[in-house]
């Protein structure tokens, strides 16, 4: 265990040297963060003075080794937008975006479990079939597609009147068809409950759970569809083994079977990918976040790379490596206490 | 959260005359721009969105009416005293929303600090002086005659010096202006404006509260509170105007003009911009266009008329010039010229009738539909047989590639702060020289010693009818030599809900008159 965590703090390190090394021999190709400080009609003096005083134009070796130095003790620089330690800009922007992936993560969980187990233990059934071919579609549309139907259906609402309104059938259908919308289509609303920090969060109050209500569903449901397959194919498949025949022939009940046996085993590798998932899905905030300005960290290193926000961008990159690693470690301690014949070791098995 | 100026605003509060409270400012309007101000000090960067964030919690000495003339704010008269100087009374009893009281000691401030400001001191570069008469009475002074001091005195938006001086708690001078990292004046802000800034999260949001002694008791405006959110993403603003989650956005792109005319709870206006969007043809990089004929052809070549409607989707006027209407130098004369045969035939005179091969950059993000704009200016430049090798760019990469003039047809749009003719000259025709700035963005390298001269000798005419004529005369001769390619002035957009009076306090320059928005 102890020898684990040792190898997983070094990877860690290792994946900061690297991001570090790589964001930085990119920064040129970012653009000039000057353009956005300035006005058109400075003087090209007035801006080689500037860049001076920033330390623009000192070599990239000097500016690394200067920004590695105040890396190591603990500051990642200031971002040139916002005047601020980055660190604190990424703080500030955290909770939000922590908030939109928990919220995707719960309609995920409530959703893809009894769906997949459903669509494994009856397989023919016609909603299984409905369950399948939805989330075909599903995987195959992309989120900010996603995002935006959602918003026209929802926010902005859709009136349909193309059936003829005079006959029953058709005013029915132009009824069933339309949408009222209503939901907000942008940003995290006026009432946040300040939890601690720099946490507002918006889980606690009617306004925040509204805004709440699109992101989470758009960003979940690239991963809604896979997790459903998934689930369904790994059940299927550990209902076929030897100790579930076992069990049935020894008469325990289908849903004890189901459930209590079938379920855990089933879940293993899916807590693996999740885990793995969990990461992707942080970049797909990133989409879902521009879509429905959503001031968390996507849209902010979004907005950062547009403005050659060269410290923030950095800082973020380090900090997202950061958060794979954690989440990976958590993921393989958590298989750990689900299936304990898994060794947590620092060698490879 | 963090809450700026808190401590401050509720002392005003209470130190508040509630007689002055204009009693039916209690409406609400949120409002979505493209961007939120960078930073609360406006002197930091000259951009639409800080004269924007001035003109709600600022007020200038003057200001411009809807037709580009001037109306009095805090400067309540002005008259020429001689060729050089001219007199302004400033307006007596204006608060500053620390409560401070306005005199010409803030102006006097305010001058000096803008002729610090990197941003600004071009501007101010031809002004020598201010003499402080007394109390409410003051003096610019210029080093020659200078027919634009008006225009340079819109800029002028008196800060509150007594607010803005001394130090901080750790040690810093609370009137510096710093582009980079955090400065006293970049967070708090003291101004006569209807507005106070209540709160601000950069990139999120920012909150103005009606200024309770705002000195303009006349203006109808009954807006009590202004929320600001930045929507980048052009989908997400117009829906956010579409559900009702905003009363007012800007911009709008043109791609949903359509949506929101038919929309029957929004209201659209539109008008005519001040932004030139032009090509230049590189002399230095291409020896054909050292040869006037070859640049008419390509003036011919270019269909104006048609990249407005049909890409910027009749959201654009086509142009000929760089002067939109309303500016002095602005030549109805010049009309866009387009005819294929005639550049073919321009080409053949030349000696380039089998044409000859250039590369184009544009950005891809700064401009409306830019990238499109030039795929489409180089299909039009294949039929007169110069082929183009097009490159398109995100404006943090185009700039410094600009600056190299690294290719040979490079695209910009500018606006003229001065909204003034001779600005155009000045940055984008004159003969480059990086001594005194003059052509800095001349991609063209295009040089006209005695065009020069004829904008030099305007700049210094005071008789407006005059300079008019010589600012024609300027055009025209562009137009003639084929200086540059002029394609069409972007024009502006905004949206609201039905019950937001917005057409009455929009301007071509693009900065709401909001303190006098009235909200049904």
């Amino acid at each position: 265990m102890l020898a684990f965590l040792v190898q997983r703090i070094s990877q860690a390190l290792l994946v900061m040297f690297v991001i570090s090394v790589i964001a930085f021999a990119i920064q040129d190709g970012l653009g000039d963060p000057l353009q956005q400080m300035v006005g058109m009609s400075v003087s090209q003096d007035e801006r080689e003075a500037i860049r001076e005083e920033m330390g623009l134009n000192d070599s990239l070796v000097v500016q690394y080794l200067r920004f590695a130095g105040n890396a190591l003790q603990g500051d990642l620089g200031t971002s040139y937008f916002y005047g601020k330690p980055t660190l604190d800009v990424i703080l500030e922007h955290l909770p939000a975006t922590l908030e939109l992936v928990i919220g995707a993560s719960l309609i995920i969980i409530v959703f893809s479990v009894p769906i997949g187990v459903y669509a494994a233990i009856r397989p023919q059934a016609w909603l299984s079939k409905f369950f399948m071919g939805v989330s075909t579609v599903g995987i195959s549309i992309p989120v900010f597609l996603t995002a935006i139907v959602l918003i026209q259906l929802f926010s902005i609402g859709v009136t349909v009147d193309g059936f003829p309104a005079d006959t029953g059938w058709g005013s029915w259908l132009n009824g069933a068809l339309s949408t009222d919308g209503g939901l907000p289509s942008y940003g995290r609303g006026d009432e946040l409950t300040p939890l601690f920090g720099t946490w507002d969060s918006g889980f606690f109050s009617q306004s925040g759970i509204l805004h709440l209500i699109l992101p989470s569903v758009s960003l979940a449901s690239i991963m809604l569809p896979l997790f459903i397959r998934l689930i369904r194919a790994e059940m299927m498949e550990v209902l076929q083994s030897d100790y579930i025949r076992y069990a049935r022939a020894k008469g325990l009940s289908s849903a004890r079977i189901n459930f209590l046996h079938a379920l855990k085993n089933t879940m293993l590798p899916v807590i693996t990918v999740g885990g793995v998932q969990i990461g992707i899905m942080v970049a797909y905030t990133i989409l879902t976040e521009t879509v429905f300005q959503w001031p968390g960290v996507g849209l902010m290193f979004l907005e950062a790379i547009t403005r050659s926000d060269i410290p923030l961008i950095v800082a973020y990159l380090m900090v997202v490596g950061l958060i794979f690693v954690i989440t990976n470690t958590v993921v393989d301690l958590v298989y750990g206490l689900v299936n304990p014949t898994v060794k947590l070791t620092g060698k490879k098995a | 959260m963090k809450k700026l100026l808190t401590a401050f605003v509720g002392s005003m509060a209470l130190a508040a005359a509630p007689m002055a409270m204009s009693a039916e400012a209690n409406k609400e309007l949120k409002m979505a721009y493209d961007a939120d101000p960078v930073t609360l000090d406006i002197h930091e960067q000259l951009s639409g969105g800080m004269l924007q964030l001035s003109h709600m919690t600022f007020d200038p000495l003057l200001r411009w009416t809807k037709d580009l003339g001037f109306e009095a704010r805090l400067a309540e008269s002005w008259a020429r005293i001689d060729e050089n100087t001219m007199r302004f009374k400033l307006r007596e009893g204006v608060k500053f929303h620390s409560g401070n009281e306005l005199t010409t000691k803030d102006v006097k401030f305010t001058f000096e600090r803008l002729k610090q400001s990197q941003d600004f001191k071009a501007i101010f570069k031809p002004f020598s002086d201010i003499k402080v008469i007394d109390d409410y009475t003051f003096e610019l002074v210029t080093r020659e005659p200078y027919p634009l001091l008006l225009n340079t005195a819109t800029y002028i938006f008196p800060m509150d010096s007594e607010f803005y001086t001394g130090k901080t708690e750790d040690g810093k001078d609370k009137s510096a202006i710093t582009k980079h990292g955090n400065s006293y004046a970049s967070e708090h802000l003291s101004g006569t404006g209807p507005y106070v800034v209540a709160e601000r999260r950069q990139g999120v949001r920012v909150e103005f509260e009606r200024f309770d002694d705002y000195w303009d008791a006349a203006s109808p405006g009954n807006v009590g509170k202004i929320v600001l959110t930045p929507i980048k993403e052009n989908n997400t603003r117009v829906s956010a105007l579409l559900s009702g989650g905003v009363d007012f956005i800007a911009p709008v792109p043109p791609t949903d003009l359509e949506r929101i005319r038919r929309d029957e709870n929004s209201s659209l206006v539109t008008m005519s911009g001040t932004r030139i969007i032009l090509f230049h043809m590189n002399q230095d990089r291409v020896e054909a266009f050292k040869d006037p004929k070859v640049r008419q052809a390509v003036a011919y070549a270019i269909n104006q008329e048609g990249i407005a409607a049909k890409i910027m989707k009749g959201f654009a006027t086509p142009a000929a010039q760089m002067s939109p209407t309303g500016y002095q130098g602005h030549n109805e004369s010049l009309k866009p010229r387009f005819d294929v045969a005639k550049a073919q035939q321009l080409m053949k005179e030349a000696g380039y009738e089998d044409g000859f091969t250039i590369t184009m950059m544009a950005p891809n993000n700064r401009y409306v539909n830019d990238d499109k704009i030039a795929q489409a200016v180089a299909a039009m430049l294949a039929r007169i047989n110069i082929k183009v090798d097009l490159k398109t760019l995100p404006k943090a990469q185009y700039w410094p590639e600009y600056d190299d003039r690294a290719a040979d047809m490079m695209m910009i749009g500018w606006h003229a702060d001065t909204e003034d003719s001779a600005n155009f000259y000045e940055f984008l025709t004159f003969c480059p020289d990086a001594e005194s700035g003059a052509g800095q963005y001349n991609a063209g390298n295009y040089c006209n010693p005695e065009v020069d001269a004829l904008v030099n000798k305007a700049n210094v005419e005071t008789d407006l009818d005059k300079r008019t004529a010589m600012l024609k005369e300027v055009e025209q001769r562009l137009y003639d030599e084929a200086a540059f390619v002029p394609l069409h002035w972007q024009d502006l957009a905004w949206a609201s809900k039905k019950n937001v009076k917005i057409e009455e306090i929009l301007n071509v320059m693009n900065f709401p008159y909001l303190g006098d928005l009235v909200v049904e």
